[in-house]
């Protein structure tokens, strides 16, 4: 069989990059150090480095840094602060909201406090992170693709630990920081809602995460096919099209009967991509706001058949009271 | 037209791996070959059961539609046509369309002496299939255990495993391909967005170059893994997400069958804790 382009098989090592210009002011930012990596070569650019600092990603770092102590330290002393007992129980361990006696006003420190604190920090991190992306590329004259793509994960960041529980009214809807602990609370709220699998946006949200990933698989594998015609030069492909973007749509189009072009291609990727957090930040902000059973919900709107009718009687379904239940609703 | 203006030089004979000229055809944009009506003819049957098992079951509500595999009680034998004998044989033309779908893509890539990266990566996904539909039900003895053809029904079965299993986050393949799915969603956009920003710079401005691209990510995280790089990143993330997902049940059930927050006993029981 022929070289199938998995790996660079000779490298070439050229002089270090410092990359495209900025303005002298920023200039002063960007580290002078620059290493090559035989290993990443293999796969792609063998060169590190240089970094960029700034002032928005160091205070960034900082606020994570910050972030991550706390968590590190309140599971310490659950631990007693014992080292070898907070690496055994390390994916066990938990920094948990807030109980729901507290609402959405500030617990003591021991009781959930630290939670809203890390949380604080974490935002804050991440916020300047984003801002970060969006000083970068516009300094570089790039579009903002990236920051906005990084917006719709941000969006799904902040309905899960700020706008879900502000709309419940209890900062103890918030998910907690730890391996096993997350998990559960995922567990949980799926359990609790009558099963986030009849969640319509849940539905949607995994729809875009499996079709990523098979547009990755895709894209990716269509380019490393046609590799030895230069395909991966994207740019250029797009502004003045050759035979590597030729095959590569004629490929798809006479497998599937349609094709993307090397432009629209990173479209689509952007699109199921971000459309995967944006739904799926929906559906969290649904679920146990104006949704209290998602599978009653389904079975109102017929999506799964009713109960069948036996002599018992379904409290749940026969009480007046609880009436709105029957359709699923709050 | 079914053909773009640069199509015609394009269309070659030949690259057929059996039957020479066989089929050796397009009609409108789709190139058809041997394995182009082997696909058509699984396709056709598989769709026509479906329909007919719905039929007969009177659901036509596309959410309800339901062909279930056989009960335990068959095991690994053939059932009834209506208990499970329908799912038998969807499965075998389901496998029957995609391994000659493969095959197609393989004969398309050579026409266009394009690499196999497509049609291998297919295969994986065919392999994760195979795994849930016929490895893992053969090991357990029954086909019973396979997932069911239907919208509702598919998530139910998943649903339904998941919690045999206790609690199914806690299986450790299950949560490196979660972060496989994760990570190759996350890459996507990145990768996305970086060409759509380089060559949508915004009105009145040139278009960059990978340079530009190159030297954001360097700025940002201090590496760039570059253009060639990223599709390699992809695939690979691509490939090994559903690689894990294949492992995370083929190992439940024929190799631990209690809750997966029991296995994880071995970490908190080694002897170096004491």
């Amino acid at each position: 069989m022929d070289y199938q382009n998995l790996f660079t098989q000779t490298q070439v090592v050229g002089p270090e990059n410092h990359g495209a210009p900025i303005n002298e002011y920023d200039l002063r930012e960007r580290t002078q150090s620059i290493g090559f990596s035989y290993l990443l070569g293999k796969l792609g650019n063998a060169q590190l480095g240089p970094l960029y600092l700034g002032r928005l990603g160091v205070a960034s770092i900082a606020f994570g840094i910050v972030a991550f102590v706390i968590v590190g330290f309140n599971m310490l002393a659950q631990v007693h602060w014992n080292p070898i007992q907070m690496v055994r129980q390390l994916f066990w361990l938990s920094l948990d909201p807030p109980s729901p006696k507290y609402g959405l006003r500030l617990a003591p420190l021991s009781e959930g406090g630290w939670w809203n604190i890390c949380g604080l920090f974490l935002t804050v991190s991440i916020l300047l992170w984003w801002m970060r992306t969006y000083r970068r590329a516009k300094a570089l004259g790039l579009g903002t693709h990236v920051p906005w793509a990084f917006a719709a994960a941000i969006w799904l960041f902040l309905v899960l630990g700020l706008f879900r529980p502000v709309l419940m009214g209890s900062w103890s809807e918030g998910v907690p920081f730890g391996i096993f602990p997350h998990l559960d609370w995922t567990a949980a709220i799926s359990i609790r809602y009558g099963n986030l699998f009849y969640n319509p946006f849940h539905m949607l949200s995994i729809f875009f995460l499996y079709g990523s990933v098979l547009l990755f698989g895709m894209h990716g594998a269509t380019i490393l096919a046609v590799g030895r015609y230069g395909g991966e030069r994207e740019i250029e492909q797009i502004v003045d099209r050759g035979t590597a973007s030729e095959r590569a749509a004629l490929f798809w189009r006479w497998t599937m009967g349609f094709n993307a072009t090397m432009e629209s291609i990173h479209r689509w990727a952007w699109w199921f991509a971000v459309l995967c957090p944006v739904s799926g930040g929906i559906g969290i902000l649904l679920t146990g706001t104006f949704v209290d059973n998602w599978y009653l919900w389904a079975m109102h709107h017929g999506m799964v058949p009713a109960y069948p009718t036996t002599s018992v009687v379904d409290p749940a379904l026969a009480t007046p009271a609880f009436a709105p239940t029957v359709e699923g609703l709050k | 037209m079914a053909m773009l203006n640069f199509e015609r030089k394009y269309r070659v004979r030949g690259g057929t791996l059996i039957g020479g000229d066989l089929f050796d055809f397009w009609v409108g944009p789709f190139y058809v070959g041997f394995f182009g009506v082997t696909t058509l003819f699984f396709s056709f049957i598989g769709t026509a059961l479906i329909l007919w098992g719905a039929a007969h079951q009177g659901v036509f509500n596309i959410w309800q539609i339901n062909i279930a595999p056989p009960d335990l009680k068959y095991g690994l034998g053939p059932a009834p046509m209506m208990e499970g004998g329908l799912w038998q044989i969807i499965t075998i033309c389901a496998l029957g369309a995609f391994t000659s779908w493969a095959l197609r893509e393989i004969e398309i890539a050579r026409k266009l002496g394009m690499g196999l990266h497509v049609p291998f990566t297919y295969l994986m996904a065919v392999f994760a299939y195979f795994t849930l539909e016929v490895i893992r039900p053969i090991l357990m003895g029954a086909w019973g255990h396979a997932f069911p053809y239907g919208i509702m029904s598919h998530l139910d079965w998943v649903s339904n495993t998941g919690y045999q299993y206790l609690h199914f986050h806690y299986n450790p393949a299950h949560m490196i391909a979660v972060s496989l799915f994760f990570g190759t969603t996350l890459a996507l956009s990145l990768h996305g967005a970086l060409v759509l920003s380089s060559t949508n710079p915004g009105s009145g401005q040139k278009v960059k170059t990978p340079e530009h691209e190159d030297t954001f990510f360097r700025d940002i995280i201090g590496y760039s893994v570059g253009t060639l790089g990223i599709h390699r990143v992809g695939l690979f993330l691509a490939v090994a997400a559903v690689f894990w997902s294949a492992v995370c049940i083929i190992i439940s059930g024929p190799f631990w069958t209690r809750g997966w927050p029991e296995w994880w006993t071995w970490w908190l029981n080694m002897p170096i804790w004491h």
